[in-house]
């Protein structure tokens, strides 16, 4: 009796130390994704510090790396931002709209939901091939600010659009049927009940594609989004360049000085990344208080 | 009431029946007129894939006119700009695989570790804060990531590897695979959290150990999902550009060896377009009938990772 206790007593030891082993593992595994975003902050903080400096935001880029700043840069991205936020709002939300409030279930619906999906999983660089050939080419928009903005209106559709269906899609079926029994239409009860409700979760989703569109570089590499611009875009059809390719520029010379300056880019996309994932997440606190 | 006051309320009435009529009029315009619009904004989607896939087809038909397609699948030199000529996408294939390979090998173990602490270990506190963290390497932009991997990455690997060159493919693969870790954790941890609970109870109630209970209830009972967040981390790796274009040079090379420089498919596509290729020309061919490989692939991927969820999953 006493020798099968023992054995008992063993194994069950054995399975608290796998256990205990394991645990720690799991543990330096998640660390290491954690510790390598702070690696990845710090590195950049320590080259980068230096360069943030006024100079940074007032000047043009040039070739000597003293001076070098990414003006035209900042503002390409604020003009593309101004640009694409409205039209990919009205897509993004009129798409959404239709699939969860008035589209019947059968197989456009289905298509167009599974088609939505796989967009989403389309690489980037793709959007820039149909860009070149859609925008720059075909429509002969040239390398334009318009070009690139649109480009990226499509690359972000669907994330706006899924952010948004799950936002309408999360307002209580309670709140259509009041409007409906006040003799609203549908329309009606889309635009003044289902809407406003949804609205901040809508909004949010819009914030977080609208910052995954200022980080990317592919699309507008491909579109040809200037390395080079010491001018400010002054229409839809001027050429342009955004920080993200600044950076790029930055980082293909090989001198030190401009590693600096593409670090110091990199902290001003960060920051501004930053600004608006808080925005959002400010925005989604106080609509979940609300309902 | 006066006969005056009596005209006036008349009047008054008619002003506002027409204008209710007006106002009905209207709405029931605007009832009808928005589904319309509504569906045209909804078939932008559909418009935008039907582009995509129109616009590689036929410039890729094109390029198969000059390069036969055989040539081009099966060759084994990528050398679109330098004379003599040639089209063989092995080499860029090859080089994309490395990449992802070892992007797969640090972010499957690590996402798929952290997936399981997150959802079985961590008391509630931790993961609040841990799980966003990791969700925010997804959300730093791929530049950055490219910054990362040669500024520190690389360094370290020449200090490890003597034989390192500047560009090599194991710093852009590590660099990759950190960039996907949040993808496998957060979908395998999603995927984790829906086993129901009465599950984890049986076990434990056998005298199960926390370890037991995850290795062998909850990830065989999740499995479709994690497997399905590993096959879109794999597209994911396959379709990044700039960490590659950065990090592992651009030398079509067919090698196995992760210490050496390698041009991946996207990063090609981004050397062509920063050059100005005119209009027309094979290298400009080239971009598509890339992409259109690359399209492929990924959408192969995807598809597959979708039918897995769908098709495996356990019901309770």
């Amino acid at each position: 009796m006493n020798i099968f206790q023992d054995a008992n007593r063993k194994q069950i030891a054995g399975r608290r130390r796998t256990d205990w082993l394991l645990h720690m593992l799991f543990v330096i595994a998640t660390s290491i994704g954690v510790l390598a975003l702070c690696a990845l902050i710090i590195d950049i903080l320590i080259d980068g510090i230096v360069r943030l400096q006024p100079d940074l935001f007032n000047n043009f880029p040039s070739r000597k790396a003293d001076g070098s700043g990414m003006k035209s840069a900042l503002v390409g991205t604020i003009y593309m931002l101004l640009i694409m936020a409205p039209i990919s709002f009205i897509f993004g939300v009129g798409a959404a709209i239709y699939l969860e409030e008035y589209a019947k279930k059968g197989r456009l619906t289905r298509l167009i939901q599974l088609n939505i999906s796989t967009l989403a999983g389309v690489p980037s660089i793709v959007y820039g091939i149909l860009g070149l050939a859609l925008f720059v080419r075909l429509l002969a928009l040239d390398r334009s600010l318009i070009a690139g903005a649109l480009t990226m209106t499509l690359l972000v559709l669907p994330i706006i659009i899924v952010a948004a269906q799950e936002a309408i899609r999360a307002v209580p079926r309670s709140r259509r049927d009041a409007s409906f029994a006040l003799g609203a239409t549908k329309w009606q009860t889309v635009s003044r009940s289902v809407m406003p409700s949804a609205l901040p979760g809508v909004l949010t989703g819009v914030i977080l594609a609208m910052s995954r569109a200022i980080g990317e570089t592919a699309p507008l590499v491909m579109i040809g989004a200037l390395t080079y611009v010491a001018f400010l875009p002054d229409g839809l059809r001027d050429s342009f360049t955004v920080i993200p390719i600044q950076v790029y520029n930055w980082l293909s010379k090989p001198q030190i000085e401009f590693k600096e300056l593409a670090a110091s880019g990199i902290i001003v996309l960060l920051v501004l990344l930053l600004l608006m994932n808080f925005s959002a997440i400010l925005l989604r606190n106080k609509y979940q208080k609300n309902v | 009431m006066s006969r005056q006051g009596l005209k006036t309320m008349d009047q008054a009435q008619t002003v506002n029946k027409e204008l209710y009529e007006f106002k009905n009029k209207r709405v029931s315009i605007m009832n009808k007129l928005m589904p319309v619009l509504l569906l045209l904004c909804a078939s932008v989607s559909i418009l935008t894939t039907f582009g995509i896939v129109v616009t590689l087809i036929t410039e890729t038909y094109h390029f198969f006119k000059v390069i036969p397609i055989f040539d081009f699948l099966f060759g084994t030199k990528w050398s679109p700009l330098i004379p003599p000529k040639s089209f063989g996408v092995l080499p860029l294939l090859s080089g994309t695989l490395l990449i992802t390979v070892i992007a797969c090998l640090v972010a499957i173990p690590l996402g798929l570790a952290s997936a399981i602490y997150l959802s079985e270990y961590a008391p509630k506190r931790v993961r609040k804060i841990i799980k966003p963290i990791l969700e925010v390497l997804a959300g730093v932009p791929t530049i950055v990531y490219g910054y990362f991997a040669l500024s520190l990455i690389t360094p370290m690997i020449q200090s490890v590897f003597g034989s390192a060159g500047v560009f090599n493919a194991l710093s852009a693969g590590i660099v990759v695979g950190i960039m996907i870790i949040p993808m496998v954790s957060s979908l395998s941890e999603d995927a984790m959290s829906a086993v129901p609970r009465s599950l984890r109870d049986g076990a434990y109630a056998l005298g199960a150990t926390r370890f037991e209970v995850a290795l062998k209830i909850v990830v065989p009972a999740a499995f479709s999902g994690i497997v399905a967040s590993a096959v879109l981390a794999f597209s994911r790796a396959i379709g990044e550009t700039m960490i590659v274009t950065l990090a592992a040079g651009s030398t079509p090379n067919m090698t196995i060896n992760p210490l050496d420089s390698i041009q991946t498919m996207t990063a090609y596509i981004v050397q062509v377009s920063l050059g100005d290729t005119p209009h027309g020309s094979i290298e400009y061919g080239s971009i598509f009938a890339v992409g259109m490989t690359l399209f492929v692939i990924t959408f192969l991927l995807n598809i597959f990772a979708q039918y897995i969820a769908r098709k495996f999953r356990e019901e309770y």
